[in-house]
C-alpha cells in the first residue's frame, strides 16, 4: 500500500522529521520521526511524560522545534499562516475546561469560525450528531458531565473540516461506551480519508482501533509499526515495565499483562 | 449584526432612566417652572435641567458604558468572571496619572487632568500587553494586574503624602472617590469619542474573545489571528477605562457587575456580551448616580463610594458562584 513507512513517506499528510524540542529545559522530543497518511489512524502511546502531548502539540504548531521540521501536506508548518495551518489540522487538547457556560451547539460552531453563522451552525449540528450528542445541542456546557463535554469538544474539532486531526487523550475519563464511540468516530474519519493522530493510554484500544502505533519513551520514538508489532512483549517490558502478551479476543486483540517482576 | 431583543430592551430601559434622572433631583419645580424649563432652556429651571442634570446623566451613561464594556472585554480576554479594569490596575494607573497632574498644579490647564488619566490608562494597557505577549497564562496576567494596581495605589498615596497643598490633596481625594457631579457637556464631548472607538475595536475583537472560551491553545490553532485580536481587545479595554477615569475618577465594580448581569441572557457568549454589558453598565451608573443624588445626606454621596458599597458584596457573591460553577 502506498505511503506505508519507507514507501513514499515524503507524501505523508503529517510529517515530522528528526525533531527535537524542549520545554522548560527538559527534552520532550528527541530526534522524532513520525508520519501520518491520509486514511490512517495512528495512535501514540507511551508512559506519562514520554512526550505524547508534545508530539501532538508540535504537529499543531504549538511547540516550536529546536531542530528538525514539521510538514503539513508537504509544507513546513513555520511557513504557514495560522489560517492555513487551521485549514490543514484541527487540534483537540487534553484540557477540557470551557470558560463560559455556552450551549453545545455554539461550542461546536467554533470549529468553523470562517463560515457564515448559518453554515457554521449546520456544520456544528452535523458534528454533534456524529458524536451522538445532538440531544445536547442547546444545553450549557457547565451543566454537562465530563463525558458529555468531551463529546462536544470532539464535535468542535470535527466541525473544522480540517484533513488532519490531532487528538490528545480524547478518551481519558470517559465511560467505556463513550471511549469506544469516540474511537469508532475517529476510525471512521480516517476511513473517510483523513489523517488522524491520537494519543492513548489504553494499549488494547490502541491495538484495536489504530492502523499503526507509535511508541514513545523518554522523548524518543522507540517503536513504530502495526499495533501488535510495535507493542511487542519486549517493547512493553522495556517501555511500560509490563509483562504482557496479546491474546485473541472476539472483538480483536486483548492485552493480558501484569507488572513485571523486578529481578532480585 | 442586528441588535438582539436584549440590547433593544436595555436601550429602552436606559431611555426611561435618562428621562427619570433628568426630571428627578433636589430642586423641586412647580407646574410653571416645568413649563419654563422646557420652553426656555436659558431660564433658571431650564439651566438645572439642561446644563446641570442632562450632562451629568449623559456622563454617567458614557462612563458606565465604558466600564461595562472594559469589564466584558477583560473578562473574555482572561476567561475570568472576576477580571475588570480595577482588578487589572488600569483604573489605578489612570488615577495615578490624574493625581500627578493635580498635584503638579496642572488642574487649571483645560484637559490636562483628563489627558494624564488617559496616558495612565494607556501606560497600564501597554504594560499589560507587553506582559501578556511574554506570558500567556491568564492567571499570571491577573497577578501582574494586581501588582500594578497595588503599586499605582501606593504611588498615589505617596503623592498624597508629599503633597504640599491641602487643596490639591482634597482634589486628588475627590478624584479617587469618583463622581459625575458638576459635569458639563464639555466632559460629555471628552468621554464620548474614545468610548465609541473602543466599542468599534471591541467589536472587531469579539470573535477572538468567543474563541478564547475554549482556552489559549485551541484559540491559537483555530486559524483566527489571535495575537492581533488580543491586542485589539486590550486596546479597547484600556481606552474605555482611560476615558471613564479621565472624566469621572475611579468608579469600581461597574466593570465587574455589568457583564455579570447580562451574561446569562447571552448564554455566556463573550462576543455577544459586549454590547449588552456596555448598556447595562450605562444603565447601572445612571441609576446609581440618581440614588446617590437622591439620598438625603449633608454631603452628597460620592458615586464611587456608592458603587463600591453595593459592588463589593456582589464581587464576593460572584466569586462564590464562580467557585461553584465556572471553575469546573
Amino acid at each position: 500500500m502506498a505511503g506505508r513507512p519507507g514507501v513514499e513517506t515524503v507524501t505523508a499528510f503529517l510529517t515530522m522529521c528528526d525533531a527535537d524540542a524542549s520545554l522548560g529545559g527538559r527534552t520532550v522530543l528527541d530526534g522524532a520521526d513520525v508520519q501520518v497518511e491520509t486514511g490512517e489512524l495512528v495512535a501514540v502511546v507511551g508512559p506519562n511524560g514520554a512526550g505524547k502531548s508534545s508530539l501532538i502539540r508540535a504537529f499543531a504548531g504549538l511547540l516550536p522545534l529546536t531542530r528538525g521540521v514539521v510538514r503539513l501536506r508537504g509544507d513546513d508548518i513555520t511557513t504557514l499562516s495560522s489560517r492555513d495551518r487551521a485549514a490543514r489540522v484541527a487540534y483537540l487538547p487534553q484540557e477540557r475546561r470551557i470558560a463560559w457556560n455556552l450551549p453545545a451547539i455554539e461550542i461546536a460552531a467554533l470549529g468553523a469560525p470562517f463560515l457564515s453563522a448559518a453554515d457554521a451552525a449546520a456544520a456544528a449540528r452535523a458534528a454533534l450528531e456524529e458524536v451522538e450528542a445532538d440531544h445536547l445541542a442547546d444545553r450549557g456546557v457547565a451543566e454537562m458531565s465530563g463525558g458529555e463535554r468531551a463529546r462536544v469538544l470532539l464535535a468542535r474539532a470535527l466541525a473544522t473540516g480540517a484533513r488532519g486531526l490531532l487528538v490528545d487523550e480524547p478518551i481519558a475519563g470517559l465511560d467505556p461506551d463513550a471511549q469506544l464511540m469516540v474511537l469508532e468516530r475517529l476510525q471512521a474519519r480516517a476511513r473517510g480519508g483523513q489523517a488522524v493522530l491520537v494519543s492513548l493510554h489504553d494499549l488494547t484500544l490502541a491495538a484495536r482501533y489504530a492502523d499503526r502505533v507509535v511508541v514513545l519513551d523518554q522523548a524518543r520514538v522507540v517503536a513504530d509499526g502495526r499495533p501488535l508489532d510495535a507493542l511487542s512483549p519486549e517493547v512493553m517490558a522495556q517501555v511500560f515495565g509490563l509483562k504482557g502478551r496479546w491474546i485473541t479476543g472476539p472483538d480483536g486483540p486483548l492485552l493480558a499483562a501484569g507488572r513485571r517482576q523486578l529481578a532480585g | 449584526m442586528k441588535p438582539s431583543r436584549l440590547t433593544l430592551g436595555l436601550a429602552l430601559l436606559i431611555l426611561a432612566a435618562v428621562v427619570g434622572a433628568v426630571l428627578l433631583g433636589e430642586s423641586v419645580f412647580d407646574r410653571g417652572q416645568w413649563a419654563q424649563a422646557f420652553a426656555d432652556p436659558g431660564s433658571g429651571p431650564g439651566e438645572v435641567l439642561w446644563q446641570v442634570r442632562a450632562p451629568r446623566v449623559a456622563t454617567a451613561l458614557m462612563v458606565g458604558a465604558a466600564l461595562g464594556l472594559a469589564g466584558a472585554v477583560m473578562q473574555g480576554l482572561l476567561r475570568n468572571p472576576l477580571a475588570d479594569p480595577g482588578v487589572l490596575g488600569v483604573s489605578a494607573v489612570a488615577a495615578l496619572g490624574a493625581a500627578s497632574a493635580i498635584v503638579l498644579g496642572a488642574a487649571a490647564v483645560p484637559g490636562a487632568v483628563e489627558v494624564s488619566a488617559l496616558v495612565g490608562a494607556g501606560l497600564a494597557g501597554a504594560l499589560l500587553i507587553l506582559f501578556s505577549s511574554r506570558v500567556r497564562s491568564p492567571e499570571a496576567l491577573i497577578l501582574f494586574g494586581v501588582a500594578l494596581s497595588s503599586f499605582a495605589g501606593a504611588a498615589t498615596a505617596l503623592i498624597f503624602n508629599l503633597s504640599p497643598s491641602p487643596i490639591a490633596s482634597a482634589e486628588v481625594m475627590g478624584w479617587l472617590l469618583g463622581s459625575v457631579q458638576n459635569r458639563s457637556w464639555i466632559d460629555v464631548a471628552w468621554v464620548t469619542p474614545p468610548v465609541l472607538v473602543s466599542a468599534v475595536l471591541a467589536a472587531f475583537a469579539a470573535p477572538g474573545l468567543r474563541m478564547l472560551s475554549l482556552g489559549e491553545e485551541t484559540a491559537r490553532t483555530s486559524g483566527l489571528p489571535m495575537a492581533r485580536l488580543r491586542l485589539l481587545a486590550l486596546l479597547a479595554a484600556a481606552l474605555a477605562t482611560g476615558a471613564a477615569v479621565a472624566v469621572a475618577g475611579v468608579i469600581g465594580f461597574v466593570g465587574l457587575a455589568a457583564p455579570h448581569l447580562v451574561r446569562g441572557a447571552v448564554r455566556g457568549d463573550p462576543g455577544r456580551l459586549l454590547a449588552p454589558a456596555a448598556l447595562a453598565g450605562g444603565l447601572m451608573l445612571i441609576i446609581a448616580d440618581l440614588l446617590a443624588r437622591l439620598t438625603p445626606t449633608d454631603q452628597e454621596l460620592k458615586l464611587g463610594v456608592f458603587t463600591a458599597l453595593v459592588g463589593a458584596p456582589l464581587f464576593a457573591l460572584i466569586a462564590w458562584r464562580a467557585a461553584r460553577e465556572w471553575r469546573l
